[in-house]
């Protein structure tokens, strides 16, 4: 990356420029991009409690063969005594909720709404983003998004209370599957999230493209706003495929079209292609993100630019390119001609290689340095091996021969939460750490950040990677319940939530020490490592900032 | 602080190692109480089985056959695939474990390494002042190529396994129509006069008394004969639902209004359990798969035995198993549907 050296702060003192509104105005009517990405990140901790609460009680149900708990919480929901079959209805939900809570209402907010919204306009060196109110917009379609969500649980939703379709939402389980208003509380919940996510992709594609600081070339541009600029495209091609087909579900299941039911000429296939088409970018829109904090942390511990600047940016836009013409992967087993699944199965294999171009990149980066381990670096350490894990397990469910065994099993859930629950999850949590003192202006105590990180660490591989074994054994995902042939790493797996559970309660201690005794910090509290330009600014930074827009030399 | 960190890491192993002893000694005894199995016992017309395995059908001809233990089922702590039985089967398990666990475990060993390596070498106690390399167009060209080629030395044999998977069956192979259904499977011999088999989950009692594994057993087995390829047509009548043998790695989608067709070979003997493996709704956990693999022979005799018909077979002596067994199976399908109904 190019050195930048910026004198944007010298002249940021504007006589007004730290007059914050009073409380409701700043905080409902907000246009600024600090204050609402604060709002993204609340709202995305909000959501990760209600999401990784959700996973516990899951984790609970499974740590032994048998129905041991789902029945009284189905009578909980329902308010009077829930038949069993009700019980395994409250479990699709369950399955449902996570997936979708997890997705569009914690990574996304955090990475995109949150880390995007502050960290953006900082380091391109502008004042704001470019269209304030639209962000304000973006994030209050997401509160009534979740809240759409969460009150389907209490409606009827076929079995029971409640959506129970999963994530995917695959037709015709969601529409003649599916009687009641659950299943249609949850499409609008989605159609909001999914207006939400555009709108700020637009305002990102925007701000980047036109307000970057004098100077500042796309060339130079700092490797984070250049995940965010690759998420946006994403995030723009990608939704409206979404939103058109869980319109045509809504349509069939209140309206009387058969876009999805083969009796009236349509195919249940067809919903799966359209959604996995938005499916498949948006595990990249999760990611991505990521990828771009972890650079900037990486290069800030090690006191090294990143290695290889350009591969790394265009290694994202090839990632972002062929992310779009691989989504068959996921319906490997749904009947496709043999040259269609020889197609997907290479050009999913594909990806490997610009993801192997960044790991080796971030490893070349340290390569040399002068490393220090702060908490927010083992947390991009941790990334990293975590994350390579995840892509060599995805290299054999690339394989559309060997994905005939492996699909639809654990191997599949311990593969996309070694790449999102310990890759999102991981470089959330080091952009947090990195970036916390710079939003709030203290500093957490090192001690439980390192703490955190160890503990999460340790419980998230006793969770996960025992489900490799259990889906290579064939158990199935999705399953409330299974046979006593998987009861041992099944247990296993229940024990590392509690261990990781325990990091987490970490994490909130850790957040409480900073605001009640963290030490105020300095504008640039990382050192000489940290070279951006959110680091000419005090933490926290002005509420207006770059009033006089900084030079890049 | 790395003393703090150490003390704390013990003392939770230390912590958590008595919860994950006793919780496992308390495995086994755990009751596993499945009410689901309740209607299930009454729509099978499975008789209180007493001493022998009981199917319903003339003894004479077909009495289920008992699973070994280990093969064609999961294995509780196993870590590996289920042993395969299929010719296909065989042919992936090989690709996985010779080329790409070895690809899995090389790359991220060299990954940790490398990550070691970095963080013992280029600490700031051993490298206070840091490089400014920022390109080098050679290891960027090597990080490019060698994963291209990896990526080939696995694609040959994985697309040439794609291609094999799709050999269609042989002009005379048999037929068997898989049909999903919220939440049992049917399955239909249309080489055999048409007959269709119901296949419920077995409560837990009656899964003991036959001796096969609770949720994976079924009460009315499909069954196919020995090193044959069989064309397997499957559909749905309902939902999405996927029928899955782990142990002949077949898996292919159920959806309704489709017929999904591929080729099942299994060439030893023995019971082969599977699962439903598409979200299908309340009961997806509950509509196991179980395929009873036999020689033709028996194979032929199990076919008599549901008043099918055999080629080759005269048409008088199997009349009269015909009719009574035709009702059966009738019942059969109408208590299903009731209990579907009920549902």
């Amino acid at each position: 990356m190019t050195t930048i050296t910026a004198d944007g702060h010298i002249d940021d003192h504007a006589h007004d420029a730290d007059h914050k509104p009073a409380f409701f105005q700043r905080w409902f009517m907000s246009t600024n991009h600090k204050d609402i990405g604060t709002l993204y990140l609340i709202f995305a901790i909000v959501a990760g409690i209600i999401g990784g609460a959700i996973s516990g009680l899951m984790r609970l149900e499974l740590a032994e063969p048998g129905i041991q708990y789902l029945q009284a919480w189905a009578s909980i929901s329902n308010g009077s005594e829930a038949s069993l079959d009700q019980a395994y209805h409250l479990w699709n939900v369950l399955i449902t909720a996570h997936g979708l809570i997890m997705v569009f209402f914690m990574v996304m907010p955090a990475m995109i709404g949150g880390f995007g919204n502050w960290f953006v306009p900082l380091m391109i060196g502008a004042p704001d983003m470019a269209f304030p109110r639209m962000n304000n917009v973006s994030f209050w379609l997401l509160v009534p998004a979740l809240l759409l969500l969460l009150g389907s649980s209490f409606v009827p939703g076929g079995t029971g209370n409640g959506a129970g379709t999963g994530w995917t939402v695959y037709a015709p389980l969601s529409t003649s599957g599916s009687i009641g208003p659950a299943v249609d509380m949850a499409i609008l919940s989605l159609h909001l999230a999914g207006a939400s996510s555009i709108l700020g992709a637009i305002n990102f594609i925007t701000t980047i493209f036109n307000m970057r600081a004098p100077g500042m070339t796309l060339h130079k541009m700092p490797l984070f706003v250049w995940s965010v600029l690759v998420t946006a495209f994403l995030l723009l091609l990608s939704l409206p495929v979404l939103a058109a087909a869980i319109t045509m579900l809504l349509t069939d299941r209140n309206f009387g079209t058969t876009f999805y039911d083969a009796a009236g000429g349509g195919d249940p296939v067809l919903y799966q292609h359209l959604f996995w088409f938005f499916g498949h970018p948006e595990v990249y829109i999760m990611i991505l993100p990521g990828f771009g904090m972890i650079s900037h942390i990486i290069s800030t511990f090690s006191r090294k630019p990143i290695f290889g600047y350009l591969g790394m940016a265009y290694a994202m836009v090839a990632i972002g390119v062929v992310g779009f013409v691989v989504w068959a992967h996921h319906m490997f087993t749904t009947s496709m001609s043999v040259n269609v699944k020889m197609y997907f199965t290479a050009a999913t294999m594909v990806i490997a290689v610009p993801t192997g171009i960044k790991i080796f990149s971030w490893i070349a980066t340290m390569w040399g340095g002068s490393m220090t381990f702060k908490t927010p670096m083992i947390w991009a350490l941790g990334f990293i091996f975590m994350f390579t894990i995840g892509g060599v397990t995805g290299v054999v469910l690339a394989n559309g021969g060997i994905d005939d065994n492996l699909h639809d099993t654990y191997y599949v859930v311990a593969h996309f939460h070694y790449v999102l629950s310990l890759g999102a999850v991981f470089s959330i949590f080091a952009g947090f750490y990195y970036w916390f003192p710079k939003m709030s202006g203290r500093m957490y105590s090192e001690l439980l950040g390192q703490l955190h990180f160890w503990i999460f660490f340790i419980g998230v591989n006793i969770l996960f990677f025992p489900q490799h074994f259990l889906g290579q054994q064939g158990m199935p995902r999705r399953y409330a319940d299974y046979p006593e042939q998987f009861a041992y790493w099944n247990q296993i797996s229940s024990i590392g939530y509690a261990v990781m559970l325990v990091g987490v309660l970490i994490f909130f201690v850790n957040i409480a020490y900073a605001f009640v005794a963290g030490r105020r910090v300095e504008g640039n509290y990382w050192g000489e490592g940290a070279t951006t330009l959110e680091w000419t600014l005090s933490s926290p930074p002005p509420f207006h900032q770059f009033e006089t827009l900084p030079q890049i030399k | 602080m790395t003393h703090f960190l150490k003390a704390w890491i013990l003392a939770i192993g230390l912590i958590l190692t008595p919860t994950a002893l006793s919780a496992q000694e308390a495995l086994p005894a755990a009751p596993v109480v499945d009410p689901a199995a309740a209607s299930d016992a009454e729509s099978a017309d499975v008789p209180a089985a007493t001493e022998a395995p009981a199917s319903g059908l003339d003894p004479a001809l077909y009495t289920p056959m008992k699973p070994t233990p280990g093969i064609g089922m999961p294995v509780d702590g196993n870590i590996d695939f289920q042993e395969q039985f299929s010719p296909t089967g065989e042919t992936a398990h090989w690709i996985n474990n010779a080329i790409l666990a070895p690809m899995m475990i090389g790359v991220s060993m060299l990954v940790l390494f490398l990550l070691f390596w970095v963080v013992i070498r280029f600490r700031r106690g051993a490298n206070p002042e840091p490089s400014k390399t920022t390109h080098n167009t050679f290891i960027e060209i090597i990080w490019t190529v060698i994963p291209v080629l990896i990526l080939v030395v696995i694609a040959v044999p994985s697309i040439s396994l794609l291609a094999r998977q799709f050999e269609p069956a042989p002009e005379d192979a048999l037929t068997v129509k898989v049909t999903g259904y919220q939440w049992y499977w049917g399955y239909s011999y249309p080489d055999n006069g048409d007959f269709e088999i119901i296949s419920n989950m077995m409560s837990e009692e009656d899964a003991a008394a036959r001796g096969e594994p609770h949720q994976l057993a079924a009460d009315n087995r499909m069954v196919i004969p020995v090193g044959k390829p069989v064309k397997l047509l499957i559909t749905a009548a309902d939902v999405i639902h996927s029928f899955a043998i782990p142990s002949a790695w077949f898996k292919l989608d159920a959806v309704p209004g489709r017929i999904n067709e591929k080729v099942l070979q299994i060439d030893r003997e023995g019971v082969y359990y599977g699962q439903c493996s598409e979200l299908c709704g309340a009961r997806h956990s509950f509509m196991p798969i179980t395929v009873e693999v036999l020689s033709e022979e028996k194979f032929n005799n199990w076919v008599r035995a549901n008043g099918g018909t055999v080629k080759g077979d005269a048409e008088e002596p199997a009349a009269e198993v015909t009719e009574t067994a035709a009702t059966e199976t009738t019942t059969e399908i109408a208590a299903a549907d009731a209990v579907a109904a009920t549902n």
